[in-house]
């Protein structure tokens, strides 16, 4: 099963180290990671998206609950949630075709274009995973130069909230 | 406006105002303003080790035998990087220790400096925190914090980085007297619901079964898990850390569990209805094959450690908390219930137990003509009374000690369970001998783990620390050449140690009393004789039977009822 965790974490050198090395070296899968600081310049929030059975699962927020940096944690999944990702696409468009196909397919999936040359236009766009592929999918065959993509940012819906 | 210290004073203060008796160190670049300290001052008192690995195993050993944390400090660079193994060593059993590690000036952090390592990097996955110190103005508080967090919860090694010229910085000092972590708040009472829960199930039980831990040591609670025991009437083993928390002269004992645990442990495991695992870790050794691991029995897990729960076994009743705090909440609440034990079910139980005992597992072949390891050991627990600190290395001597010498008292035993570190036994014993030298303190050693550290033979001489090493010496590294005989068909690659030195010579030269013993009917004496220099560090070299093989046992990976007996090799 697919999990969104997202934690506190001090923000001190070495704590994404941590949080780093304790999945390499139990062996759990990560999808993805990000982390950045909070309101509170003190804190870190880190959303992390990882695989594995319930008994998998319950030991990586254990052992990371275990870890001195770690302030607090919950698992996303276990309750409704918002999941966002942000990804910046380069998408090659020389003829007007190309750039007319490339252009209406940004605005169904609501992107949003940074930056243009006769050759290529640069593409923002949010969403969940699921949709930022799509994307991907729907754009024409070996028409994408570069993809960058921040890893997926989690937090619960209503009045739920990871606060120290 | 206080006086200012610099930070080499300062990391001083911290120590006494810690109460640290004993730092085990060893000098260089990046800790010479330290050292210059320590030349001023008496206490805590500097325990010039040989090999930082020494120095790690030593103060482990100290602390395991007093329960207060173990403190090192080493250079940077290599000095840091030698006690990688005793950290490691330290974290598997969860023993509190702080290390200080010298470090570069911190200008020239990651400048591949000289002796320049990344102490916090390289620790990182072995210890329970770490830190590097960046400003001397935090220097007091990160000592604090790292003495709490060693100390505290399920106890561990912490690493203090320190930079040179932290150390030449000056502040206003100021220990404090507590520190507050936000992210850090180990539970330590357990959840009352959870507790009579347990109590409730523990008193249904028809085959109940009482399986303790290292945990229980750490927590000081063998007198609590012993009352508790007693009052309940239940069988009891204990894991090879756990050894002592319950006396294994007590008939309730069934003896250690696991690969080389009694059949009556074993069997009763695998038999049991009701299981009480307390400040335990269900490890491999302990376990065998999961599948096959107490398919009987509703499971109650008590342990400091949340993660250590339903790690590897599932389990019935979780209950996180200090297990002395939890003990003393069952005791109360067995004290007042009206509910007994069943007694005709109880009985009925301890009479199948028995029958298990009866196979006396533990028997040995006795001969006249080839010393016997086991013999060894059992005549040096009657000649110590069962009463003396025991150390040991790794191997078949250490299983042999934990089997044949009899501890009824905690903190007796000494040994590297969690990771099995041959080299550990003499360095922890001469930390142990600091702690207690009034004690008697015996290392079990086998003659390729002793010479692992054997450089500490000097610190011995040097702070004039009688211990009595028991050498086991089969002119094999024998727990290597046993599984190489049962598993790979007496192919002994490389197990058999050549070339050995001459250890009555070798521990003359280091200028303590060397012994040889060749005959069973010479090993009483020699060992009395031993035991009587009481101001001589006494080494026997007793030249055991090279083809003896430690029983019972449960091959990995196969279940408690798979055990093995000598009688079932030898018909096989
Ligand atoms: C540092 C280290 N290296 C290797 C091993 C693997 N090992 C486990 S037991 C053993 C043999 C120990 O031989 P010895 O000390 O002579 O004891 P014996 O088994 O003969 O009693 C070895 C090599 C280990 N546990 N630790």
């Amino acid at each position: 099963m697919r999990h969104v965790i997202a934690l506190l974490l001090e923000n001190e050198a070495g704590a994404l180290s941590r949080v780093a090395g304790l999945f390499s070296a139990r062996g759990y899968n990560i999808e993805s990671l990000t982390v950045a600081p909070t309101e509170d310049p003190s804190a870190s929030r880190m959303t992390i998206v990882t695989h594995g059975s319930d008994a998998v699962i319950e030991q990586i927020t254990k052992q990371l609950n275990k870890l001195v940096d770690v302030i607090k944690l919950v698992d996303l999944s276990e309750s409704s949630h918002i999941e966002r990702e942000l990804m910046l696409v380069k998408v090659r468009a020389r003829d007007a075709a190309a750039r007319e196909e490339v252009k209406r397919l940004s605005d169904i999936f609501r992107g949003r274009v940074l930056d243009v040359t006769p050759a290529c236009y640069t593409i923002e766009m949010t969403g969940t995973g699921d949709k930022l592929d799509a994307f991907l999918e729907a754009l024409p065959a070996r028409s994408i130069m570069e993809v960058v993509r921040s890893g997926c940012a989690g937090i619960s819906r209503g009045e739920k909230r990871l606060k120290i | 406006m206080g006086k200012k210290l610099r930070g080499a004073e300062i990391f001083v203060r911290c120590l006494q105002d810690e109460g640290v008796e004993f730092i085990f160190g060893y000098p260089g670049g990046a800790v010479l303003h330290i050292y210059d300290e320590l030349y001023k001052i008496d206490n805590p008192r500097h325990i010039l080790v040989r090999h930082e690995q020494g120095a790690t195993h030593a103060a482990d050993g100290y602390a395991r035998a007093t329960g207060k944390p173990g403190v090192v400090l080493v250079t940077s660079g290599p000095g840091a990087t030698n006690t990688i193994t005793g950290i490691a060593t330290a974290y598997m059993d969860s023993i509190p220790m702080v290390v200080f590690t010298g470090q570069v000036p911190r200008p020239l952090i990651g400048n591949d400096a000289f002796q320049e390592v990344d102490n916090v990097g390289i620790t990182r996955p072995c210890v329970k925190h770490n830190f590097m110190v960046t400003d001397v103005r935090d220097l007091a508080t990160t000592i604090k914090k790292a003495f709490y967090i060693a100390t505290s919860g399920r106890p561990g090694p912490v690493v203090v980085d320190l930079p040179k010229d932290i150390t030449a910085d000056s502040c206003e000092y100021a220990y404090p007297e507590s520190v507050e972590i936000r992210s850090y708040k180990p539970v330590t009472k357990g959840h009352p619901g959870q507790i009579r829960k347990a109590v409730n199930l523990l008193l249904k039980a028809r085959r109940p079964m009482i399986y303790s831990g290292g945990g229980v040591v750490l927590d000081n609670a063998a007198e609590e898990l012993t009352e508790f025991t007693r009052l309940l009437g239940y069988p009891i083993t204990n894991t090879l850390m756990g050894l002592g928390a319950y006396p294994a002269t007590d008939p309730q004992f069934v003896g250690m569990l696991g690969m080389h645990g009694t059949y009556e442990a074993n069997m009763a495991m695998h038999q049991c209805d009701v299981l009480l695992a307390i400040g335990a870790r269900f490890d491999d050794r302990v376990t065998g094959d999961l599948e096959k691991f107490c398919p009987h029995a509703k499971i109650i897990h008590v342990d400091i450690d949340p993660a250590s729960i339903a790690k590897n076994v599932p389990v019935d009743i979780p209950i996180v908390g200090s297990v002395r705090n939890v003990l003393r909440d069952m005791l109360a609440l067995l004290k007042e219930s009206k509910e007994k034990p069943d007694k005709q079910a109880l009985k009925a139980w301890w009479k199948q137990i028995d029958q298990w005992r009866a196979v006396n597992c533990l028997a040995y072949e006795h001969s006249d003509e080839v010393i016997k390891p086991q013999y060894v050991i059992e005549k040096l627990c009657e000649l110590t009374g069962g009463d003396a600190y025991v150390t040991s290395d790794v191997g078949q001597h250490q299983m042999w000690a934990a089997q044949y010498y009899k501890f009824n008292k905690p903190r007796r035993w000494i040994n590297s369970g969690g990771l099995g570190t041959m080299g550990f036994g003499m360095p922890a014993a001469l930390g142990v001998k600091l702690a207690y030298p009034e004690e008697t303190v015996c290392c079990i050693s086998g003659e390729a783990s002793l010479v692992m550290c054997i450089q500490e033979l000097s610190t011995a001489l040097q702070y004039d620390l009688p211990i009595k090493i028991i050498l086991l010496n089969n002119r094999y590294m024998g727990m290597v050449r046993q599984w190489q005989e049962f598993f790979y068909d007496r192919r002994y690659a490389h197990s058999y140690m050549d070339a050995l030195p001459d250890f009555v010579r070798l521990t003359e030269a280091y200028g303590h009393v060397g012994m040889r013993v060749e005959k069973p009917g010479e090993v009483e004496s020699a060992l009395k004789e031993a035991l009587e220099m009481k101001d001589r560090l006494v080494l026997i070299d007793f030249i055991t039977d090279q083809t003896e093989n430690v029983y019972p046992m449960i091959a990995a990976g196969k279940g408690h009822n798979e055990i093995i007996l000598p009688t079932d090799r030898e018909l096989a």
